[in-house]
């Protein structure tokens, strides 16, 4: 595995989301759709959207979000092609690219998602920088998890149901402490406070990116 | 004479586990304050948790002993002690919550020790459902493995580490004394130990059975 090749994956992921927009905007449109089927179901008007469900909510639909978006990473081209792929780099070179790719796509989705969904539902954060830590590793993390969750489930033909069944699960601790290091951002807490959960999130991602890294050789190869 | 040297750790499974239930249920154990007797259930219910970590961890040897050899036989241990561990693992959830029930008030007051170990649980029935949807046995065997030890390395930091980063009403967590803080006369080791080496000898019974099972069944289909 050589950076030039991780490079040269990721730059040919990029094209390809770039020559086939319809799944993109697809994507875009499915975080605004939810967006406001929420602001509709809640009916934010009378008042009943405090802080906290403010909070969990927008990180519920970017779980959902991410379950779609990275679900598609290894659907998007045909057996064929990736066979051609697996002759031509290291499989570590290619989940790490789609892993970045992944992340690239999430942190977009989400920005774009915070911002519609602050539009919509207001936005109570007090401390914006830690709320984009937050978000930046939260992106990290679905990307790391659902990559190698989707090359599974593409392995037991691609089963929308099973990709959820799956992810759900091991996605759960990430996604209490991104929502607790969101929490404390939102509340304008002292920073400090949330450096154990920051160092908790980049541990755990250190260890799913490391078994990615080693069990996705197994995967390719059937 | 042969078979007492082949079996001996089911002779002493069954000894070990008479002595749990006779002596976990009869002999003295600490008076304490709202715990009373439910302090027994430390013979019960811990060592199911022991034995379900114990379990599943020989499943993930046993998973990585599959993608490095490629033998089916290897995948049959892998499932038969996920299978025996997510048993211990039900077993551990619900005698839990009965002891929740007499000293906390409640089958489930959203404890992260309980919600973690649900989800636990879930990571390994996802396991076997992700199992279900192959028809190729060697196909099914790797990716099962591969999500076996991806599953077991997220769970890790679930079990053990967020618990005892929020408050919990368990005991040995949030500050609450573990039972090693109750049993100040040994009386309870005594029964523990042998408890958990009991309990988990009886887990291996049931998966060496079931792999058994099947490594029959897989000979008669190569017969056919």
């Amino acid at each position: 595995m050589r950076l030039e090749e991780v490079k040269a994956l990721l730059y040919k992921e990029l094209l390809l989301e770039w020559r086939q927009r319809y799944a993109f905007n697809g994507m875009l449109l499915y975080v605004s759709s939810t967006i406001i089927v929420c602001y509709m179901s809640f009916g934010v008007r009378s008042g009943m959207l405090t802080p906290p469900v403010w909070n969990t909510l927008f990180w519920i639909i970017m779980l959902f979000t991410a379950v779609n978006a990275v679900a598609k990473s290894f659907l998007q081209e045909a057996e064929g092609r990736q066979l051609y792929y697996y002759t031509l780099a290291s499989p570590q070179g290619i989940i790490l690219a789609k892993i970045v790719y992944n992340a690239m796509l999430m942190l977009l989705l989400t920005g774009v998602g915070l911002l519609f969904y602050s539009v919509v539902l207001g936005n109570p954060v007090q401390d914006p920088l830690l709320f984009i830590v937050a978000m930046v590793l939260a992106a990290i993390s679905f990307s790391s998890t659902f990559t190698m969750i989707s090359g599974i489930a593409q392995k037991a033909g691609n089963n929308s149901t099973l990709m959820a069944v799956l992810g759900f699960p091991v996605i759960v601790p990430t996604l209490l402490m991104v929502i607790k290091i969101a929490k404390s951002a939102m509340d304008g807490l002292e920073r400090s406070l949330s450096l154990d959960e920051l160092v908790t999130l980049l541990a755990i991602n250190a260890i799913v990116i490391t078994v990615s890294l080693m069990l996705f050789p197994f995967l390719w190869r059937s | 004479m042969e078979k007492l040297k082949k079996h001996w750790w089911k002779v002493l499974a069954a000894l070990l586990l008479f002595y749990t239930v006779i002596a976990g249920l009869l002999m003295d154990a600490p008076r304490l304050h709202i715990l009373n007797e439910t302090i027994r259930a430390l013979h019960f219910h811990v060592p199911m948790w022991f034995g379900m970590l114990a379990l599943l961890l020989l499943s993930v040897v046993y998973a990585v002993k599959y993608l490095r050899s490629g033998e089916l036989r290897h995948d049959r241990y892998a499932v038969e002690f996920a299978n025996a561990g997510l048993i211990f693992g039900i077993l551990g959830i619900v005698t839990g919550m009965f002891w929740a029930h007499y000293t906390w008030g409640k089958f489930w007051s959203f404890d992260p020790k309980q919600n973690m170990s649900a989800i636990a649980l879930l990571i390994y029935l996802a396991y076997f459902v992700l199992r279900g949807s192959f028809e190729d046995d060697h196909q099914r065997a790797r990716i099962s493995s591969v999500y076996n030890i991806f599953a077991f390395a997220a769970m890790v930091p679930l079990l053990f580490i967020l618990p005892r980063l929020t408050s919990s009403l368990h005991p040995g967590n949030g500050g609450n004394p573990g039972f090693n803080a109750y049993d100040l006369d040994s009386n309870l080791r005594m029964v523990f130990y042998p408890a958990v080496i009991g309990w988990f000898l009886l887990g291996l019974w049931f998966a060496s059975l079931r792999v058994r099972l099947r490594l029959v069944q897989d000979k008669l289909e190569d017969n056919l």
